[in-house]
Order: structure tokens, then sequence, then C-alpha cells
């Protein structure tokens, strides 16, 4: 390659060398959060957590921030979260999916009954086999993936707008349930299965509360070293070492932090001795919130460092341009629609396993926390916008309006306006300040 | 079919005049309802050449693109690269023969950045598969301060540039990946006297790098500038190809507006475009 005229010839000039490097460290609160470089969205979303939380607290003299409240928080927020990063892909790419509701209730079917009825009489392979819970959930999910897929394919390939064919889903799979349920309950579940839903022997107790937190915070301390010495190999501006330092500190607090809440959190008194054990032992982190830290791990992996996910901000910034830029967007878009089958169907084995039983009217209305979660963790309609931590947020902060609403004995019609006004709100103010952002 | 399709007589300028030209497309129609956009139209281009693709609105230029590059494939007719005939049936087969466009739209994906939508499609990755962003930052760092030296906002989304830096970042994709073939729809429609002369250095030094270039455009002033041969279209069909040496801007005037071969046109036609 030739040079071209009047162009540098140096590589790769540092964009804010002259004004970063020299100069003392600026002590504007805005300067200094800038240089953490932190998702200044995501800090606010957590500052209104944090405001929530508070604020229930105290009108619940002192019962909201306590281990137990947390504890069935995290709990009940697992399976709204586990979805919302599926949903969060979805809405990004310009579509929706009304159909998660009922497809988990579905999904809740079928694995129920994989489990209590075609499995041990069916096959007549009998109750509680080690490997029962493993083949129930991979035939939710293998389901989940097909119902997704296919959800995918029409909208995709067939042209159909998602709107519809998730509504149609939404239909179809509830219609479904009906149809073969004929208002069973199905039960009991598996013991392995079970686990999956929480409860004090469906959590990590407390050594493996400790383990899961420490490896987090080598994850986390890991993360940030590799990628300064990444962006140092290429001579790219990293952050002050200061800043690194204190984000790893705080990540690493919050997370000890956690594990030692959920830790405090004791089995209840009867179920301790019914267990033989002399003195209540530590819960800990329970497995739905496992499984949802696995699964955002995953998530933020596929959004963030794969192509899969590229192509699906891509496609939410520009169709146009992504099928001009070599995308296959179909497939892209129908991806989509499967990980939410995907997802779906881990949600379905958490709520199913909760329960101990399927109901016909499991995951009814989820579609709209699942949706609400996502849209007040930030993701935009108009496309191209949206994290995952951020829709985790958003179902956290959903969890903990219903919650906190409880515990104040509000009752359910009352609840359903809050969080009705906190919904339109909380995206009235996002999209005011985008506007005065551009 | 028009008659004047083959009336190229003199010898193109070209650095390479023997062999099968870079690009053939031959006969190419291209209909939208019941309106042939594009009715059997014949255009050659060489490697190191420019080729100025002229003609008023609706002419067509832009959809006998369209067909090279895979937007939207031809209905009919043949294109040849380098004498073998090819099928372009999407974008992503345009890419695979080295065909890379820029859009008069730029065709940017606003809400990622810089580096994302210069390997748009092609990303860079790591062994494990995941995306390489910081080899990517590193390689378009590389590019713009070829094209675009003040060019800084690497970690923001495009849409927050002004329309030079958009218009760069448009042109690092299509050259990041060595392609063969140029497609330049309106390169400097959006751009301001400094960042248009930018243009044209580039053009000029992709021309000696062995490019085949198209040029879509305008500016007739551009493309006599620029080009080597300059094709006519009016109204979906082919006026003619002529070697920019041996005719005049009226007389390409009179064959944009009026489809009159150089010559044909009167003086009192002529005085007539002037008005």
């Amino acid at each position: 390659m030739t040079e071209s005229p009047g162009a540098a010839s140096h590589s790769a000039p540092s964009p804010d060398a002259p004004s970063a490097a020299p100069s003392p460290p600026a002590r504007s609160p805005r300067a200094l959060l800038g240089s953490l470089e932190i998702d200044t969205r995501l800090l606010g979303m957590i500052g209104a957590l944090v405001v929530i939380w508070v604020v229930f607290h105290i009108w619940s003299n002192g019962n909201f921030i306590t281990p137990r409240n947390l504890w069935n928080l995290s709990v009940q927020s697992a399976s709204i979260a586990i979805m919302a990063t599926g949903m969060v892909l979805v809405i990004v790419s310009r579509n929706i999916d009304l159909s998660v509701g009922s497809m988990l209730g579905l999904l809740g079917y079928v694995m129920a009954m994989a489990q209590a009825v075609w499995i041990p009489t069916t096959l007549g392979l009998g109750f509680d086999q080690p490997y029962t819970w493993i083949i129930t959930l991979g035939i939710g999910v293998g389901l989940g993936l097909l119902l997704g897929g296919l959800q995918g394919f029409l909208v995709a390939y067939g042209g159909v707008p998602s709107f519809i064919v998730t509504l149609g889903g939404l239909l179809i799979w509830r219609g479904l349930i009906f149809r073969f349920q004929q208002g069973q309950t199905i039960a009991p579940l598996d013991e392995i299965f079970r686990l999956l839903g929480g409860g004090p022997q469906g959590s990590l107790g407390d050594i493996g509360s400790w383990i899961l937190g420490i490896l987090i915070c080598v994850g986390i301390i890991y993360t940030l070293v590799s990628n300064r010495r990444k962006r140092r190999r290429y001579e790219f501006p990293v952050r002050p070492m200061w800043a690194e330092i204190l984000v790893g500190a705080i990540g690493c607090l919050v997370v000890l932090g956690a594990v030692w809440t959920a830790n405090a959190y004791l089995w209840p008194e009867a179920l301790a001795q019914q267990a033989g054990f002399d003195t209540p032992p530590a819960t800990g982190i329970a497995y739905p919130v496992l499984i949802m830290l696995g699964v955002a791990l995953f998530m933020t992996y596929m959004a963030t460092r794969r192509r899969f996910g590229r192509y699906v901000y891509a496609i939410g910034g520009n169709p146009e341009a992504a099928e001009l830029g070599g995308i296959n967007v179909r497939r892209t878009i129908m991806g989509t629609f499967a990980l939410m089958g995907v997802l779906v169907a881990i949600s379905a084995a958490i709520q199913t396993a909760r329960l101990n039983a399927a109901v016909t009217n499991l995951g009814v209305t989820n579609e709209l926390d699942v949706i609400s979660a996502a849209v007040i963790g930030g993701t935009s309609f108009a496309g191209g916008i949206g994290t995952i931590p951020g829709a985790i947020l958003g179902a956290v902060v959903m969890q903990s309006l219903r919650s906190g609403m409880l515990l104040l004995n509000v009752d359910s019609p009352t609840q359903d306006v809050v969080v009705g006004v906190v919904l339109v709100a909380a995206v009235g103010f996002d999209s005011w300040l985008r506007r005065r952002h551009t | 079919m028009s008659e004047q399709a083959t009336m190229t007589t003199q010898p193109a300028p070209a650095p390479s005049p023997s062999g099968p030209p870079l690009v053939e497309m031959r006969d190419i129609k291209v209909a939208f309802g019941g309106v042939h956009a594009v009715d059997g139209v014949t255009i050659d281009l060489r490697a190191g050449e420019v080729v100025g693709l002229v003609g008023g609105n609706g002419a067509g230029k832009s959809t006998l693109m369209k067909a090279l590059s895979g937007a939207h494939p031809a209905d009919s007719g043949e294109i040849l690269i380098e004498g073998k005939p090819v099928s372009i049936g999407n974008p992503r087969d345009a890419k695979h023969l080295g065909i890379e466009t820029i859009y008069q739209t730029l065709a940017l994906a606003d809400n990622v950045d810089a580096a994302a939508n210069v390997f748009l499609g092609r990303e860079l990755r790591t062994r494990l598969g995941s995306l390489d962003d910081a080899a990517m930052e590193s390689a378009t760092r590389k590019v713009m301060a070829r094209l675009n030296p003040r060019f800084k906002n690497f970690k923001t989304p495009v849409m927050s540039l002004s329309g030079g830096q958009r218009q760069s970042v448009a042109i690092a994709r299509a050259i990041e990946f060595n392609a063969r073939i140029l497609i330049m729809d309106e390169p400097t429609a959006a751009l301001g006297p400094a960042e248009t002369a930018q243009v044209r250095d580039l053009v000029a030094q992709l021309k000696t790098e062995g490019l085949g270039i198209f040029l879509i455009s305008h500016d007739i002033h551009d493309v006599f500038d620029l080009a080597d041969r300059i094709t006519v279209m009016l109204q979906g069909k082919l006026v003619g190809t002529v070697d920019k040496g041996s005719v005049t801007k009226d007389d390409i005037l009179g064959m944009i507006i009026m489809g009159k071969q150089p010559g044909e046109a009167s003086e009192k036609e002529l005085a007539h475009l002037h008005d």
C-alpha cells in the first residue's frame, strides 16, 4: 500500500493523549466518572435500585433489606431475568416475542409430563432415577429451541411480522396446554429436578457460595488485567490505575457482599430439624440464581464478543446496511428467536421445579414482565440499543417493586398500577435523556 | 437492445488492454413492476481503470450497479469477472468476488463504532472464535490514518460522527479488504471541498494500485477529472460509452439530456443546454 498524500505516517495516534496524560487528573465528579469508563446508564439504574430498596426498607420498618427478603428476591427475579436476556436481543433486532409466557407454560407442562408420567410410567423406568432430570431438561430445551426456531423462521423467512407470529404463539401454546392438560396439575416432580427451583436444598450452602464468590472475583480481576494488557499491546489509551483498582474492588465487594447476605439467610428451623441438622445451616446462593448468573455470562458473551451479537446490534441499528454489509440477516433473526426459546425452557424448568408442579396458568403474563424488564433495563424499541446486564437489573427492579409492595400489603391491582406507571415513566425518562444527549 | 452498446471503438487507456476485462456486464435487465429501470445495458471495466457512470435522475445508474454489488440482483443478463461468468445473488456473493461498494447512503450501522462498521460481516476473530475487537480497532486506526488522519472517534457510535467522518468509515470498509472492483455511488455528494479533494486523491491512488472503479456521479466535472471512460445512461438504456479524451463536456451533456451521440447534437441544441 502506498502512502496517500497528506496521510500521517505514524501508526495509531492515540486519541486523547495530549489532553489526558500530562495534565493533572481532572477533579470534577463527571471527569472522575468518565475515567472509570462505566456505563452511566447502568450506574443510574443501580442508583434507582438502591433508592427503591432503601425506601421500602424504611417504609416497611426495616423488613426489606434483610437476608431473607433479598434471598427471596434473588430467586423470584431469576426466571424473569433469564428470559429478559434473550428478549433484549429480540427487541434490539427490532422484533418482539409475545409468546414467552405461553411457551413457558407449554414447556413446563411437557417437562412435568416427561418426569412424572412419560419416563417413569410410559417407558416403565420408574420414579426418581438419577438421569430423569437431565433427560427432562434436554426435552424442554430441545422443544424450546424448536418452537422458538419455528417462530423465528416464520418471522425471518416467512416475512410475517414478529408481533403477529408471536401473538399467534401466545394463543396457540396456551391453547395447547388447555387442550392436553385438561385443567390437571401435573405433580409431584423428580427429586433432583426440584433442586432447580431453589429452596434451602436447592442452594449452594455457605462453602459453595464462598467458592463461587471468590471465583467470580478472580474472574473480574482477570478480565480487568487482560483487557488492560490487550489495550497496552495495541497502544490504545487505558484508564488510570486507580480507576482499574477501584472498579475491581467495588465489583469484588458487591459480589462478596451478596454471598455474605445469602449465607446470612439460614434454613428454616423446622426444615433443618427434619433434615437432621442441630443448628440451621446457611442457605447460600440458590441454584436458580446460579443458573441466571451462568445465562447472564453466556448471553453477555454472545451479545458482545461473538459475531452473532454484533450482527444483532448492527441489524437493529440499520437493517438495510446490515444486509448490504454482507450479514445474513434472516439467519441472525431466526437465531434470536431460537435462543429465546432455549431461555424460556430454562425458566420453565425453574418455575415448575419451584412449584413442584405444572399448572395450566403457568407463565401467564410473563411475557409482559420479561418485556418490561428489558425495557426498564434500557432496551430501545427503536432497535440497536440494549444490554444484558441492564435487562437483569430491570428484572430485579420490577421484582423489587412487586416484593416491596407485597411486604407493605399493597393489593394486587394497585401493584399493577404502580408497575405500569413505573414502566412508562422509566422509558419516558430514558428517551428524554437520550434526546438531551444527542 | 440499443445499437450503440458496442460503440467504444478507440482502444481503452487501461494498462492491460489484452485479455478479458475485469468486469463485463452483458445485456443486464432490471424491472420494478412494469418499469424497466435497467433495460439491456452492456458495460465493461478494466483493471486500473475508472469508468464514470452518468445520467439524470432515474437513468438507472444506481440500479445497474446494484446488480453488480448484489444489493438488487439483475432479472436477466450476464456478469463476467475476468471472463468467467458469475452469479451474484446477494451482497455476500459480490464481496467474495472482490466487489466492494460505497453506497450513496453509506449503509453504516449507526449504533456501533467505526471498527465494527469497517469489519461488518467480516469480523476478525480470535482462535476461540470470539471477536478480536482490539485487532479490528488497530487495523481501523491504520486505515484511517491513511484516509483521514484527523479521525479520532474510534469508540463512539458512527451516528455521532460528521458527514465526512462517516464517509471515511464507509470508504475504509470498502478498501480494507483488498477489493479488486470498487463501486462508488456519489462518493462526494455529502462532502466539503477539502474532503472531496481527499476522495479524488484516493481514487487516483487506488487506480494506480490496479483496482477497477465504477464511479457514479451527478457531477460531470468530477467524472471528467477522474474517469478514463464515461458511460451515459438515459431512462434505463445505454446511450453510449466514450473515451474521455475524445469528447467534450458538452458532448456528454448532450448524451445525458438528449440521448444523442457526440457530434450528433446541433450547435443550437448544445447552446440550449447552457440556458
